[in-house]
C-alpha cells in the first residue's frame, strides 16, 4: 500500500506543528522521519491514524483521497500504531488483548478465546513474532509487551505500520530483535513508519529517512550516502557534536553515601538488595544494567519513595534510615524521575507551575504561603529559553507538549535549583540529539560546580559517555563497580550477572 | 412574627422539604479519576449549554404534562393553530412566572412596590446562600482529588455546635454572632476531618466514610434535639430554643424581604477559597494533589496531609454553610435545618466545575430555579418537580459532556481521544 500525505498543516493556536508536509510512504519500504524534539513528528502521525484532524491537507491511499474521523477509519484502510506507552490490558492474555475492540463471539455472545489464541499463533509464525498467546501480558518483559501490541496491528491486516519512538525504553538487545522483526514485515510487502532519534537505529533500519524541523519537512536522505553528523546536522540545523567533553573530574568529599539499602516490594520479594556506595561530589556515578534489575527502586527508595526500606542514606553530614522526599529536596537533592508524565510533570498544570511544582514553599517563589505568581512566570520564560522547550509561552499546559520537550521541562526544573546532589533517572530518554548533547553538556557542568551526581541509564553509549565511575546492577544486587575506562564487554557482562575473570 | 416564620420554616419548598434520610447512590468505584477529569476539563459552553439544553426539554415536558395542549391537541388536526398557541401559551406563561417567581416581579415593579417587586431575588438568593457555601465545601476537597459527599453530615454536626452557641450563650451583639458561626466552622471541619484523617491514615474511601458520617451526624442531631439542654423548654417535639438577635445575622433590606447578611459572608466565602486555591502554596499543594498524587509526592508533598487540610476546610465550609439557615432564615435548630442542601450542593459543585466563582454562579442559579418553581406552580400550575427534573437533567448533561457536544455540534472531543492515545511520546 501507498500512502501520500500532502501539504499537511496544523497548528495549535499560533503554534503551526506541521507545515506543509508532504511526505509519500512507499510500500515495501521503512520510512524513518527524523527531527528534534517538537518538529512535529507525533502530530503528523496522529493525523495519519485518525487521531488528530489537519487544518488542511490530504491523505491519499495508492492514488485515492480518504478521510478519517477517527482511528477506526484508519485501521480500516490497513494502517496500524503503536504507541509508546502500550495500550495492552496488563491481566489479560496475549490473546485477549489481541482480540479486544475486534472480538469473536459464538452463538451466545460468548467469546471465542481459542480463535483468537490460533490467529495471534497464525500471525506471529507467519511473521516471527515469537510470543505465547496465553501468556498474562503483566508478566511478559517490555520488549514482548511491545510484540504483543504489533501483533495487535497485524491481526487487523495492517498493511502500513507507525512506530512511534518504538525503542526508548528497549534493551539493546530487545531494540536489535526489534528491528530485526520490521525488516522482515517490510520484505513481506508492509511499509513501516519509524520514528526514532537514535541515528544508529535509523541507518541500520530505514530505507528512506525524511527530517522534519520546525514542522517542515527540510530533506530527505538515503542511509547509506549519509552519515550519522550528518543526519544530526540536518535534524538540528547546526554541527552536533556526538561525543561529550567531560574534562577531568576532581573529586571531593563523600557526599552521598548509601548503606546496606534493602527494598521489599508489595509482594515481599526483595527487589533492592543489600546495595552500598558512594558518591562524591565532583563526580558522576553512573548505575548502569538492563532496565528492571533495581535500579528504579534503588533511586525512588533514596528520595523516599519507596515504602519498605532497610538501609542508611547519608547526605552531606546528614544521616537517615527513613528518607522522607520532602527532606531529601531540602537537603539540596534533585531528582528526575523515570517516569515523567506520572511522576514528573502535572499535565494539566502549566509550564510555568510544573517548574516549580517541588520549590514552590521555598522563599523563592512564595512568602508566607503566598505564592508570588508574576516571580514564577519571569522565573518560567528564562529556563524555558535556556533549555530552549519549544513551546508556545509558559502557560499552555505541559500536556500538550511533545515527548521530549516534557522531559526538558523536568531537567530545566531540577538543575535549576540549588544543588548538592542529583539524582537522576534516564535523563535523555526520548531526547533529541542536539537536546542530548545539551543535557550532557549541563550534567557535566553541574559536575564541575561540586555536585554528587548519580545518573541511572539503560544506554551503554550515555553511561560511558557521563560516568567517571561505573555501577553496574544485576538482580537487585551491585554487580560491580568500575572505573569509566573499562571495556564494553565487561560491563556487557556484568550487566548479564557473569563476573569478568 | 419571626417566631412564626421559624417554626413553620417557610413557604417555599425548598430542597429542604425533600427526604433528608436517603443520600444519592453512591458512585461505582473506580470512575472518579474520571468523572473528577471530565468535571475541571469541562468548558464554560459546556455548562452553559447544558443549562439550555435542560430548559428545552423541560420545556417539551411542561407541555406534554398540560391539560391545556393535551385538550387542544384532541382536535389538532381541524385547527392545528389551536395547539401550537396553547402550546406557546403554556411555555411562556410558565417560564415567564419561573423568571418572575426568581429574580424580579415585573408588575409589582410597574406599580413602584419596590419590596414586592425584589421580593423573588431575596428569596432566590436566601435559598442560595447555604447552597453556595455548601457547593464550596464539596468543592475544594474535589480540587484535591476526594468526594466529599458528607456535606450533609458535617452541616448537620455543625448546627449542633453553631446553634447551642447561638442560643445557650450571652453575648455581645456581634461577637455573638462571630462565636456561633466559628464554632459551626470547627464543627464542621471537625467532621470532614475524620473522613479526611481516615483516608490520609487508613485508605479507607472518603466516599464511603462520609456518608456513614452522614448517618450518625443525623441520629446525633435528632438525639441532641431531645435532650433538656438543647430542646426549648416546655416543647416536646424536637426544637431548639430560638437564637437571640445578638446572634443572628441582620436582614439586608428590611423584615419584607427576607435576605440576610449571611449571602455578603457566602461571597467572602467565595472570595477567600478562591484565594486560597489560586494565591497560596496550601492551594498549589491542593491542586497538585488532586491533579497528579504521585507527581506531588515525587515533589515532596505529602499527600495525606493535604487531604486531611482540604476536607478540614470544606468541612468548614459545610459549617458555615449552616449558619446562613440556623443564624439567617431559621433562626431555630430544627430536625430539618439542614434539608438536603448537602446532596444539592454535590451537583452545585459540579456544574460550578468545582471552582469557587462557578460554584457561586450554580448557587445562584439553583437557588433561582427553586424560588422561580414556587412561582410557576402557583400561577401556572406547573408542577414544581420540574425544577428538580431540570436539576437532574443539568447534571446528566454536565456528567455527558460529549453528548452536549454533539448535540451542538462543538468540535473538540478529539482532544479527550488524543490525551488518551497518546503515550510516552507526548
Ligand atoms: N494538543 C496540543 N495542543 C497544543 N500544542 C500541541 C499539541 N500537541 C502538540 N503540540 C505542539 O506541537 C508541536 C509538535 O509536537 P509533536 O508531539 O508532534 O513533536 P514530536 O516531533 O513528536 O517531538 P518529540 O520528538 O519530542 O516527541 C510541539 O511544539 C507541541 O508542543
Ligand atoms: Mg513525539
Amino acid at each position: 500500500m501507498q500512502l501520500q500525505l500532502r501539504g499537511m498543516t496544523k497548528s495549535f493556536g499560533d503554534l503551526v506543528a506541521n507545515d506543509d508536509i508532504s511526505v509519500t510512504i512507499e510500500a515495501g519500504q521503512i520510512h524513518a522521519l527524523l527531527g528534534e524534539n517538537g518538529a512535529g513528528k507525533s502530530t503528523l502521525m496522529n493525523i495519519l491514524y485518525g487521531l488528530l484532524r489537519p487544518d488542511s491537507g490530504e491523505i491519499l491511499v495508492d492514488g485515492s483521497p480518504v478521510a478519517f474521523g477517527s482511528p477506526a477509519d484508519a485501521i480500516k484502510v490497513g494502517i496500524g500504531m503503536v504507541h509508546q506507552h502500550f495500550m495492552l490490558v496488563p491481566v489479560f492474555t496475549v490473546a485477549q488483548n489481541v482480540e479486544l475492540g475486534d472480538e469473536r463471539v459464538g452463538p451466545l455472545g460468548f467469546l471465542r478465546t481459542s480463535e483468537a489464541e490460533e490467529a495471534v499463533r497464525e500471525v506471529s509464525q507467519r511473521f516471527g513474532l515469537e510470543v505465547d498467546p496465553a501468556a498474562i501480558v503483566e508478566d511478559l518483559p517490555v520488549g514482548i509487551q511491545q510484540r504483543v501490541e504489533i501483533i495487535k496491528a497485524l491481526t487487523r491486516d495492517a498493511s502500513c505500520l507507525i512506530l512511534d519512538e518504538p525503542t526508548a525504553v528497549l534493551t539493546p538487545q530487545e531494540t536489535d530483535e526489534l528491528l530485526a522483526i520490521i525488516r522482515g514485515l517490510r520484505d513481506s510487502g508492509k511499509s513501516i513508519v519509524l520514528i526514532t532519534h537514535k541515528l544508529r537505529e535509523v541507518r541500520e533500519a530505514a530505507d528512506v529517512i525524511t527530517v522534519i524541523r520546525r514542522g517542515r519537512v527540510v530533506a530527505t536522505a538515503i542511509p547509506p550516502s549519509t552519515s550519522e553528523t550528518e543526519l544530526a546536522a540536518l535534524m538540528v540545523g547546526r554541527e552536533v557534536s556526538l561525543t561529550v567533553d567531560r574534562g577531568t573530574s576532581s573529586p571531593e568529599a563523600q557526599t552521598l553515601q548509601v548503606r546496606g539499602l534493602t527494598v521489599y516490594d508489595a509482594a515481599d520479594r526483595v527487589v533492592v538488595d543489600d546495595v552500598s556506595f558512594d558518591v562524591r561530589a565532583g563526580e558522576i556515578l553512573c548505575i548502569a544494567g538492563v532496565q528492571g534489575n533495581g535500579q528504579t527502586e534503588l533511586v525512588e527508595a533514596i528520595m523516599g519513595l519507596q515504602d519498605r526500606v532497610v538501609g542508611e542514606i547519608h547526605v552531606g553530614g546528614t544521616v537517615t534510615s527513613h528518607p522522607e522526599t520532602r527532606r531529601m529536596l531540602a537537603l539540596g537533592v534533585g531528582y528526575v524521575p523515570e517516569d515523567r508524565e506520572e511522576d514528573g510533570l502535572v499535565s494539566t498544570f502549566s509550564l510555568a507551575q510544573n517548574l516549580v511544582l517541588d520549590t514552590i514553599s521555598t522563599s523563592r517563589w512564595s512568602r508566607y504561603g503566598i505564592v508570588d505568581y508574576a516571580r514564577i512566570d519571569a522565573g518560567a520564560r528564562e529556563l524555558l529559553a535556556q533549555f530552549d522547550v519549544r513551546a508556545r509561552d509558559a502557560y499552555v499546559t505541559a500536556g500538550t507538549l511533545s515527548g521530549g520537550n516534557k522531559q526538558k521541562v523536568v531537567l530545566a526544573r531540577e538543575l535549576s535549583r540549588d544543588l548538592t546532589v542529583l539524582i537522576a533517572a534516564q535523563p535523555t530518554r526520548g531526547l533529541d540529539v542536539g537536546s542530548i548533547e545539551f543535557v550532557h553538556r549541563r550534567l557535566i557542568e553541574v559536575r564541575d560546580s561540586g555536585v554528587a551526581v548519580l545518573i541511572v541509564s539503560t544506554e551503554l553509549d550515555e553511561v560511558c559517555a557521563l560516568a567517571d565511575r561505573i555501577l553496574v546492577m544485576y538482580q537487585g544486587r551491585v554487580a560491580g563497580i568500575v572505573g569509566r575506562d573499562s571495556p564494553r564487554d565487561d560491563l556487557g557482562m556484568l550487566m548479564a550477572g557473569v563476573v569478568p575473570a | 412574627m419571626s417566631e412564626e416564620r421559624s417554626e413553620n420554616p417557610t413557604p417555599i419548598l425548598d430542597s429542604r422539604t425533600r427526604d433528608t434520610l436517603h443520600p444519592p447512590a453512591e458512585p461505582p468505584p473506580g470512575t472518579s479519576a474520571e468523572i473528577r477529569r471530565s468535571v475541571l476539563g469541562m468548558n464554560l459552553l459546556v455548562s452553559f449549554l447544558s443549562v439550555v439544553l435542560a430548559l428545552v426539554i423541560g420545556g417539551v415536558l411542561i407541555v406534554i404534562s398540560s391539560p391545556e395542549v393535551l385538550s387542544a391537541a384532541f382536535y389538532f388536526f381541524d385547527r392545528p393553530a389551536d395547539t401550537f398557541s396553547a402550546i406557546w401559551q403554556t411555555l411562556s406563561s410558565a417560564y415567564s412566572a419561573l423568571f418572575q417567581g426568581a429574580i424580579v416581579n415585573l408588575s409589582a415593579l410597574s406599580e413602584g412596590d419596590l419590596a414586592r417587586a425584589f421580593y423573588p431575588m431575596s428569596e432566590s438568593i436566601t435559598i442560595a446562600s447555604p447552597l453556595i457555601v455548601a457547593g464550596l465545601a464539596v468543592a475544594i476537597p474535589f480540587r484535591a482529588g476526594l468526594f466529599n459527599i458528607g456535606a450533609q453530615g458535617q452541616m448537620t454536626f455543625a448546627a449542633i455546635g453553631g446553634g447551642y452557641v447561638g442560643f445557650a450563650l450571652a453575648l455581645p451583639a456581634g461577637l455573638h454572632l462571630a462565636a456561633s458561626v466559628i464554632m459551626a466552622m470547627v464543627f464542621g471541619a471537625v467532621w470532614a476531618g475524620i473522613a479526611g484523617f481516615l483516608k490520609a491514615r487508613t485508605g479507607a474511601h472518603e466516599v464511603i466514610t462520609t456518608i456513614m458520617l452522614n448517618y450518625i451526624a443525623l441520629y446525633l442531631l435528632s438525639w441532641v434535639l431531645n435532650q433538656d439542654w438543647f430542646q426549648r423548654e416546655g416543647r416536646n417535639d424536637p426544637i431548639s430554643p430560638i437564637l437571640p438577635d445578638t446572634s443572628v445575622f441582620p436582614n439586608l433590606f428590611g423584615l419584607s424581604l427576607r435576605v440576610h447578611a449571611g449571602f455578603l459572608v457566602a461571597l467572602v466565602a467565595v472570595g477567600v477559597m478562591w484565594w486560597i486555591l489560586n494565591r497560596t502554596t496550601l492551594g498549589f499543594r491542593i491542586n497538585t494533589v488532586g491533579a497528579n498524587a504521585s507527581a506531588a509526592r515525587t515533589a515532596g508533598m505529602n499527600v495525606g496531609r493535604t487531604w486531611i487540610v482540604a476536607m478540614l476546610l470544606g468541612g468548614a465550609m459545610a459549617g458555615l454553610a449552616v449558619t446562613m439557615n440556623v443564624n439567617g432564615t431559621d433562626k431555630v435548630v430544627t430536625a430539618g435545618v439542614v434539608g438536603a442542601i448537602g446532596f444539592d450542593a454535590i451537583t452545585v459543585a459540579l456544574l460550578g466545575r468545582a471552582s469557587p466563582f462557578g460554584v457561586l454562579w450554580a448557587g445562584l442559579l439553583f437557588g433561582a430555579l427553586r424560588a422561580g418553581g414556587l412561582t410557576m406552580q402557583a400561577q401556572t400550575g406547573t408542577p414544581i418537580d420540574i425544577v428538580l427534573v431540570l436539576q437532574a437533567l443539568i447534571v446528566l448533561f454536565i456528567a455527558a459532556p460529549a453528548l452536549v457536544r454533539a448535540v451542538f455540534r462543538i468540535r473538540g472531543g478529539s482532544s479527550e481521544a488524543m490525551s488518551l492515545a497518546k503515550g510516552w511520546n507526548g
